[in-house]
C-alpha cells in the first residue's frame, strides 16, 4: 500500500445557491483555494474525480458541464461517481494505489434546493416496491427514529442533546447554514414536525460544493508539514428494503468499523443527517465518551447533498493539519436510513498504519 | 432581483421495467388481491419477496400467501405529503408485518392524526379500486377495526378480483415526474437578458482569448472564469448539420427540417439552431447564414427570440475559417 494523505480541502455551504445546477461558478473558486493550499496548478493534478447526481440537478450528464471548471486542454484523467464526495475520494485513493498517479483532486456539488429534496431522493430507492410510493427521506428517517425509541435505545431528549451540542458547535463554523444550540428544554418545547422528528432533528436542505486534494508520499510531504495520512478506509452497504433491516442498528457501519483501527481516535466527524443517526453510529463504531463528535456541527448544521460526507473527511483532516489531534475519523453515509457507510481514518503518522 | 434568471421545469418519464419471476409473482398476487411473500432458507417469510436469499444467495422460489392484515412495527407522521405519495392529505408511513410474514414492509396508513397511530396497532390492506399489478394496488392500510370484516382474508371477497387464468404480471410502468426551479448561471443570464434586447452576447476567456456563446461560467479549455463581454455578429457559418426526418414527442416543426451548428462571426464555439427559408437539401457546410428574429413584441429572455437562421446568399466560407470547429 502507498501512503496517501489528504492535503487540501475547500467547501461552500448555503441554504440556496443562486446559480446553475452544474455549480461551475461555485467550483472555480474552490479549485483556486485548493491550488493556493497546495501551491500546485491544475497540471499537477494526476486524477480528477467528482460526485454529484443528475436527479438533483434535474438535467442529464450534469457532471460533464462541471468539468468546465477544471479545464481540459491538455486532456485530463477524469472520472465521476453518482455518489457523495467521500466515494469519489475512495475512487481517487484507489487510483493512487495503482501507482498510475500520485495526486488527485476530488470534488462534488449539488443544488438541493432546485427541486423538493426529500422527494427527489426517492429516486435512490428500490424502484419496484418503494419508489412508486415516493417515501421521502424525512419519513424513512422517522421510521428509524421511532424504531429506536420503541426499543428503548434512545428518546427525544437524547436526540435533542445531539442537536443542542451540534448547533452550539456550529456557532464556531463559518460554513454552517444553521447554528445556535439553545437548550435541550427549549428544543423539546418545539412542535413535532414528522412525528417523532422535529425540524431541528433533520439536516437543513443545503446547496453547496466541496473539494479534497489527495497526494502520495513525498508529494504530500511537499504540501504540508502534517499531512492527514489515510490509515484506514472501509465501506459497506446494508439491504435497501427497510423491513429486512434492524433499523435501530447499522450493520454496515459496524462492519466498516471492524475493517479499520479506531483506537486512539480523538475526533470523529460523523455524517448523520438526522439526530438519532449520530446515536446509531456512535454505538456501531464503538466510540467512547472521550471521542469528540462533530466539532464542526455536523450535518445538522449543513448538509449539502453529495458533498456533506466528504466534508466530514475534510473537517477531520484540518484538525490533523493544525496539530489539534493526531488521529481523526471521517464518516460518510448514503441511501435511506444509514444504508451505506464509509469510514476514513486519518493519522498524523504515515507509517505502518495501512493494513 | 435575483442574480440569475430562473424558470420552473418538470422532468418526467415513464420507466418501463420487467419484473422477473419473483417480483412478477408478487405483483401478480397484488393484481389478484393476494399478498405473496417469499420464504428464505432460514424459514423467514419476507414481503415483498426478495429475489435472492440474503444469506444463501440462492434464488427465492418458495412463495407463500400471507394475510392482508397485520401489525404496525414502526411509523412516522407525514404532515406535508409530496406528489406521488399514496395519500394527498397528512398520513402515516408505516412498517407493517402482515400476519403470516416475519418481516415488515413499507406502505401508507390512512389516519387523520398522529394520535390515531401507534406501534403494535392492527391494520388491514385497503385495495385500490383498479388493480394493475403494482405496489400501488395496495392503496394504503387502514386501522383494522375500521374494516367491515376483521381477521378474515378471503381473496374471493375482494372487489374486482381478476380471474386466476389471467396472464401473470411480467412488467410494470413507473411514472416519474420531478419539478425543479431551473436557474441559469450568471453568464447564461447575461446572454438571455441580451437576447431580450436583440443582442447576442458571448464572453472571452482572459487566458486563451476564446469567445464562447452562449457564455459559460468557466473556459472548458483552461478552467478560467470567462469575464469580458463580447457582442457577436448575427451572421455566421454552418459548420455541421443534420436533416431531421424523424418525428418525436414535443416536436414543433414538421420534418424534414435542418438543425445546424452555426459558428457566429467572432465566436470560437458553434451553437445549435434551425436553418429554414431554403430546401433542406440545400443546406451544406460552409453556408453563410443570418439570424431571423421574431417580431420585437414577442421577445423574451429566450433563444426563441431568434426564430431561425436563413441563408444570406453570400459565397460559402473558406474551409480554413471553420475547420477548427468541427
Ligand atoms: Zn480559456
Amino acid at each position: 500500500m502507498r501512503d496517501v494523505a489528504v492535503v487540501g480541502f475547500a467547501q461552500r455551504q448555503m441554504l440556496e445557491f443562486d446559480g446553475s445546477p452544474t455549480c461551475v461558478e461555485l467550483l472555480v473558486p474552490l479549485f483556486e483555494e485548493c491550488y493556493a493550499q497546495t501551491g500546485w496548478t491544475r497540471r499537477d493534478v494526476g486524477f480528477w474525480c467528482s460526485g454529484s447526481s443528475d436527479y438533483l440537478a434535474g438535467r442529464s450528464f450534469s457532471f460533464v458541464q462541471a468539468v468546465d471548471a477544471i479545464g481540459v486542454i491538455p486532456p485530463v484523467n477524469e472520472s465521476h461517481v453518482e455518489m457523495d464526495l467521500a466515494w469519489a475520494m475512495y475512487e481517487a485513493w484507489l487510483k493512487i494505489q495503482t501507482g498510475e498517479v500520485d495526486t488527485a483532486l476530488v470534488y462534488a456539488f449539488g443544488k438541493s434546493s432546485a427541486g423538493t429534496l426529500r422527494r427527489t431522493l426517492s429516486m435512490q430507492l428500490e424502484p419496484y416496491t418503494m419508489t412508486p410510493l415516493w417515501p421521502d427521506t424525512v419519513s424513512l428517517a422517522g421510521l428509524q427514529a421511532r424504531a429506536g425509541i420503541d426499543a428503548g435505545l434512545w428518546d427525544e431528549a437524547a436526540m435533542a442533546q445531539v442537536v443542542q451540542r451540534s448547533l452550539t458547535d456550529a456557532e464556531g463554523n463559518d460554513h454552517a447554514v444553521r447554528s445556535g444550540g439553545s437548550s435541550v428544554e427549549a428544543l423539546l418545547a418545539k412542535p413535532m414536525y414528522a412525528d417523532p422528528l422535529r425540524k431541528h432533528d433533520c439536516a437543513p436542505v443545503t446547496d453547496g460544493a466541496a473539494a479534497i486534494v489527495l497526494a502520495a508520499g513525498d508529494r504530500a510531504r511537499g504540501v504540508r508539514d502534517r499531512p492527514a495520512w489515510i490509515s484506514g478506509l472501509s465501506h459497506f452497504i446494508d439491504p435497501m428494503s427497510m423491513g429486512t433491516r434492524d433499523l435501530t442498528r447499522s450493520a454496515s457501519a459496524a462492519r466498516a468499523a471492524a475493517g479499520v483501527d479506531l483506537t486512539g481516535v480523538e475526533v470523529a466527524e460523523l455524517h448523520a443527517p438526522f439526530s438519532h443517526q449520530e446515536l446509531v453510529l456512535r454505538r456501531e463504531l464503538g466510540l467512547g465518551g472521550d471521542v469528540r463528535v462533530n466539532p464542526s456541527g455536523g450535518a445538522l448544521a449543513g448538509n449539502p447533498m453529495f458533498s456533506a460526507g466528504g466534508i466530514r473527511i475534510g473537517e477531520a483532516a484540518t484538525r490533523i493539519w493544525s496539530g489539534e489531534v493526531d488521529k481523526a475519523l471521517g464518516h460518510a453515509t448514503s441511501g435511506p436510513a444509514l444504508q451505506q457507510n464509509l469510514l476514513c481514518v486519518l493519522d498524523a503518522d504515515a507509517f505502518g498504519k495501512v493494513a | 432581483m435575483s442574480r440569475t434568471l430562473s424558470a420552473p421545469v418538470t422532468v418526467a418519464f415513464d420507466y418501463t421495467r420487467s419484473t422477473g419471476p419473483v417480483l412478477g409473482r408478487f405483483f401478480t398476487g397484488l393484481r389478484d388481491g393476494v399478498v405473496v411473500g417469499g420464504r428464505t432458507a432460514s424459514g423467514r417469510v419476507v414481503v415483498p419477496p426478495p429475489e435472492f436469499d440474503p444469506e444463501t444467495h440462492q434464488a427465492i422460489t418458495d412463495f407463500v400467501e400471507v394475510a392482508d392484515t397485520g401489525v404496525v412495527t414502526s411509523w412516522t407522521w407525514v404532515p406535508e405529503p409530496v406528489a406521488g405519495q399514496p395519500l394527498d392529505r397528512p398520513f402515516a408511513f408505516v412498517l407493517v408485518t402482515l400476519d403470516g410474514a416475519d418481516a415488515s414492509f413499507l406502505h401508507a396508513l390512512d389516519v387523520g392524526s398522529p394520535d390515531e397511530v401507534s406501534t403494535g396497532m392492527r391494520v388491514r390492506v385497503r385495495w385500490a379500486g383498479e388493480r394493475v399489478g403494482a405496489i400501488t394496488d395496495i392503496g394504503c392500510f387502514e386501522p383494522e377495526a375500521r374494516g367491515f370484516v376483521t381477521g378474515a382474508r378471503a381473496p374471493s371477497s375482494t372487489a374486482g378480483a381478476t380471474s386466476p387464468t389471467a396472464e401473470p404480471v411480467t412488467g410494470i410502468v413507473t411514472p416519474v415526474s420531478l419539478d425543479y426551479v431551473y436557474a441559469a448561471s450568471p453568464e447564461e443570464t447575461a446572454f438571455y437578458r441580451g437576447l431580450e434586447q436583440g443582442r447576442i452576447l458571448g464572453q472571452r476567456c482572459p487566458t486563451c482569448h476564446k469567445v464562447y456563446v452562449p457564455p459559460r461560467s468557466a473556459c472548458p479549455t483552461d478552467g478560467t472564469p470567462t469575464t469580458d463581454e463580447v457582442e457577436l455578429s448575427e451572421s455566421g457559418t454552418v459548420t455541421t448539420f443534420c436533416v431531421v426526418n424523424v418525428p418525436f414527442l414535443g416536436q414543433r416543426i414538421t420534418p424534414p427540417y435542418v438543425s445546424a451548428y452555426v459558428l457566429l462571426d467572432g465566436a470560437d464555439i458553434a451553437f445549435l439552431h434551425l436553418i429554414l427559408d431554403c430546401p433542406a437539401e440545400d443546406v451544406h457546410m460552409g453556408m453563410r447564414v443570418k439570424a431571423v428574429w421574431r417580431p420585437r413584441e414577442e421577445w423574451g429572455t429566450t433563444i426563441e427570440n431568434i426564430s431561425h437562421f436563413a441563408p444570406t446568399g453570400e459565397p460559402d466560407a473558406d474551409y480554413d475559417t471553420y475547420k477548427q470547429h468541427l
